[in-house]
């Protein structure tokens, strides 16, 4: 079995040019787990050992080690995800001087999740700017600076916190590129983590791609391991659109080898992770990893799903979701968006509009509750969908 | 400096404490009023002796000068031609788009600028092609101040396609790259945290890019703003960082049927720059020439990396809020006090009183503005309204954002696209 995964590293899929795996590890007081998930959909022996009654979840500080199977022969470098991101932010601004970022603590602190590390002694406090703590302000700062020729990187420190910078985003970053009849283009990214983290409370675990996504004028994508989150950062920084990077807190230390020559992904194309015959699996971010644990307890069921990252929460990659709905018949969506409104609603109406025809059985939409994210655990854990829920979903879609 | 110490005798500074350690600058000075120690506000300035030389930023009246040797005049006689006519530009295009609205030819909120032409004129006639202005949604004659013709305003206010903004923006969205004007807002507030931005980018320019640059960037807006968040926090990071910006408080004393005391725990504006650690200023806004002495330190300050100032202009709107806006509650004796008040007269007077110019003079220059703002019309209604083909072209500045379509292929290399037919 090891043989055959050493060979199939590097097997190219039809959407990425790079393997998907990755690694990671927890530790610290709690049981050890180990996955290794693979994009093309080998399973591995995975040793789950129970945390006392709690299913595994993803630790914000995993320990980088040195996997047993050999990265060692693979061309590349290994790489923690928030410095896949500094690694895309660094090449863009060595590329361009017009490229800047701005945000709170984004220098000399170097970033709250150290995406951007180092990069103030590197390239000074204008380049990379402190902002006081006023994002509508300095959003707004961002897009005026991006109308008269620079490159702004507006990070949120929080997802969350952008809720401040709402008027901005929405009337000046969506809008303004329209009503300046094309005068203006404001190419801004702006990034930061968001999603459902580990016991942070209600406020701290918002989703904000829900609310953004109706914004006209903006792209939205999301990314979920060092690969594509370098590939994503690389390719925002350089579109002349304002583009929204969703960062999730939880994934910030996923382990990948990456390449070691420069690759920039498409903006607007799905990531197909595990290629399968009975249903397609849509989901995005942190869920894609709650969605590859149910698929390896679906696959020793004997189902054979088919699991897509669908990377771009706004436009939706309708070529990869339409032939995969026409080859299966079967959607299920996995999201940590709240059931109303979410991304997941419009990813179910956009499959409706188009594909209604191919559809065997109605689309299945599993997302969070419509409940602020309460701060204990296990009210936390039954907010959010979990790999058993997944796979009852499947087995009953499947039916 | 002369000046400076015939402030001093006149009338005491304000006292140190008023500007938080900020060392209060013979040049900058905040409202001198001998009342402001009580709560009603009274609306005049100042005034200071005749003879006094008046050369730099004052809160005074230059209505007193009686007898004013020719080499103490505040502007050539050519830049006073060029000063009026944009003043009168300003008024008369004004006028016609009240005219115009109500034979239907402009629709939905227009908001005049009558009265406040000072404002304008004084500012932006100092400005190079590099600067910038971000204004609100009173922002036509802005606009043309800075250089957008005529034209181009007419015809995005009936909507056409030949309109500055191709009839997408409107009355409240008029942007102009050539002439960097960026906006024209809908939401009060909204503009200032973008011309902060392209302060940022002057700066930028110079310390990172090495490139030489001292484009500065004006952002108008109103009393009612000097409340909103925005703005503070855009004081914050303009004193932080020296931003080469200036503040310009249009204070007309109303936001729609708002008087600003109403709404305001402490009205005088000027007093929240040096709160923030820059200069702040009060000064006539009915008066061109003093708005353009204020304007030219202030300026002056921005270009040589000094950092951002805050000018408070008193002005006032002839006109109500909008169109729309049927102006019941403001005190037609108020109304009366500034139309007796009207920048466009007093600027007129000062020219023929100092020999800068003649009556058949300034009247040829009425003229021309006439045709010119005519013409606009004519342009305007003769202009095309934007074909269905325009819809979806300027949604992104990359069209590949509209994602791709069920057949593999960039929507927007669908010819229902460029119809404007797709559904979005």
């Amino acid at each position: 079995m090891a043989s055959s995964i050493i060979q199939r590293i590097g097997a190219a899929t039809s959407f990425d040019t790079n393997n998907n795996y990755f690694h990671r590890r927890s530790f610290s007081g709690r049981q050890s787990s180990f996955v290794v998930v693979r994009s093309d959909g080998a399973n591995i022996t995975t040793r789950l050992k129970p945390n006392g009654g709690r299913t595994h979840h993803l630790v914000t500080n995993a320990v980088a080690t040195k996997p047993h199977t050999s990265a060692a022969s693979k061309p590349g470098h290994e790489i923690l995800l928030f410095d896949a991101l500094r690694e895309g932010l660094e090449e863009e601004m060595d590329r361009d001087p017009r490229v800047c970022i701005m945000g709170e603590d984004v220098g000399h602190y170097g970033g709250s999740y150290k995406v951007t590390k180092g990069l103030a002694p590197k390239y000074g406090d204008l380049r990379v700017l402190d902002t006081p703590i006023a994002e509508n302000a300095f959003t707004g700062m961002g897009i005026g600076a991006a109308m008269t020729g620079l490159r702004p990187i507006i990070e949120g420190m929080n997802m969350g916190f952008l809720l401040l910078a709402f008027n901005q985003i929405s009337n000046n970053c969506g809008m303004l590129h329209y009503t300046s009849g094309g005068q203006f283009k404001i190419p801004v990214v702006i990034r930061g983590p968001g999603g459902v983290g580990r016991q942070l409370g209600a406020e701290h675990s918002q989703r904000l791609e829900s609310y953004f996504q109706s914004i006209p004028g903006i792209q939205m994508v999301a990314c979920s391991t060092p690969y594509n989150a370098k590939g994503l950062m690389k390719a925002a920084i350089r579109s002349d659109n304002p583009v929204i990077l969703f960062e999730h807190v939880l994934l910030y230390n996923l382990k990948e080898t990456i390449p070691d020559e420069e690759y920039v992904l498409n903006l607007e194309e799905a990531e197909m992770v595990r290629p399968g015959q009975h249903v397609t699996i849509l989901t995005y971010s942190r869920m894609r990893y709650h969605v590859m644990q149910a698929a390896k307890t679906l696959v020793n069921k004997g189902y054979d799903p088919e699991v897509i990252d669908i990377r771009s929460l706004k436009p939706f990659d309708l070529h990869t979701i339409g032939n995969s709905v026409k080859k299966t018949h079967r959607v299920l969506i996995v999201e940590e968006c709240m059931r109303t409104g979410g991304i997941g609603a419009s990813l179910t109406a956009a499959i409706n509009e188009n594909f209604h025809d191919y559809l065997d059985a109605p689309i299945v939409c599993l997302s969070s509750q419509d409940v602020p994210t309460p701060y204990a655990g296990t009210l936390e854990e039954w907010t959010v969908v979990q790999p058993p829920q997944i796979v009852a979903a499947v087995e009953q879609l499947c039916q | 400096m002369a000046f400076a110490r015939s402030i001093h005798h006149l009338h005491p500074l304000p006292p140190v404490s008023n500007t938080r350690g900020l060392k209060p600058s013979p040049l900058f000075l905040g409202s001198i009023r001998p009342d402001s120690h009580t709560h009603t506000i009274t609306r005049s300035s100042v005034s200071v002796s005749s003879s006094a030389q008046r050369r730099s930023a004052v809160a005074a009246n230059v209505s007193d000068v009686k007898t004013k040797p020719a080499a103490n005049l505040l502007v050539t006689k050519e830049e006073g031609l060029e000063v009026y006519e944009d003043l009168i530009l300003g008024r008369v295009f004004e006028d016609m788009c009240a005219q115009m609205y109500y034979r239907g030819k402009m629709f939905g909120f227009v908001h005049l600028y009558n009265g406040q032409e000072a404002v304008s004129s004084g500012f932006i006639k100092l400005l190079k092609q590099g600067d910038s202005v971000v204004s609100t949604y009173r922002d036509h004659v802005h606009a043309l101040s800075k250089g957008v013709p005529a034209r181009a305003v007419m015809s995005e206010l009936f909507g056409k396609t030949t309109g500055c903004c191709r009839g997408q923006g409107g009355s409240m969205h008029m942007f102009s790259a050539e002439h960097n004007v960026l906006g024209g807002f809908a939401f009060i507030g909204e503009g200032i945290p973008v011309a902060t931005g392209a302060a940022f980018t002057s700066k930028y320019k110079r310390e990172v890019l090495k490139e030489d640059c001292d484009d500065v960037t004006l952002a108008f807006f109103g009393d009612g703003t000097a409340n909103n968040g925005q703005f503070f926090e855009c004081l914050n990071m303009a004193a932080l960082w020296k931003l080469p910006i200036i503040f310009v408080v249009e204070n007309n004393l109303w936001a729609i049927g708002m008087s600003h005391l109403r709404a305001t725990s402490d009205p005088e504006i000027w007093k929240k720059g040096p709160a923030f650690g820059m200069p702040g200023v009060h000064v006539d806004g009915m008066d061109v020439l003093k708005v353009r002495e204020v304007a030219k330190e202030a300026i002056g300050r921005a270009r040589r990396g000094e950092g951002p100032t805050l000018v408070e202009c008193e002005t006032y709107r002839f006109r109500g809020h909008s169109l729309a806006d049927p102006d019941e509650l403001r005190d037609p004796d108020e109304k009366a006090r500034y139309a007796a008040r009207d920048p466009i007269t007093q600027f007129k007077k000062y020219l023929i009183e100092n020999k800068l110019a003649s009556e058949a003079e300034l009247k040829a220059i009425e003229k021309k503005i006439d045709e010119v703002v005519e013409d606009a019309v004519e342009f305007a209604d003769e202009s095309p309204a934007p074909s269905r083909s325009q819809l979806l072209e300027n949604v992104f500045a990359d069209p590949r954002g509209f994602g791709i379509g069920p057949d593999g292929r960039y929507r927007c290399e669908d010819p229902k696209f460029t119809e404007g037919t797709a559904q979005v």
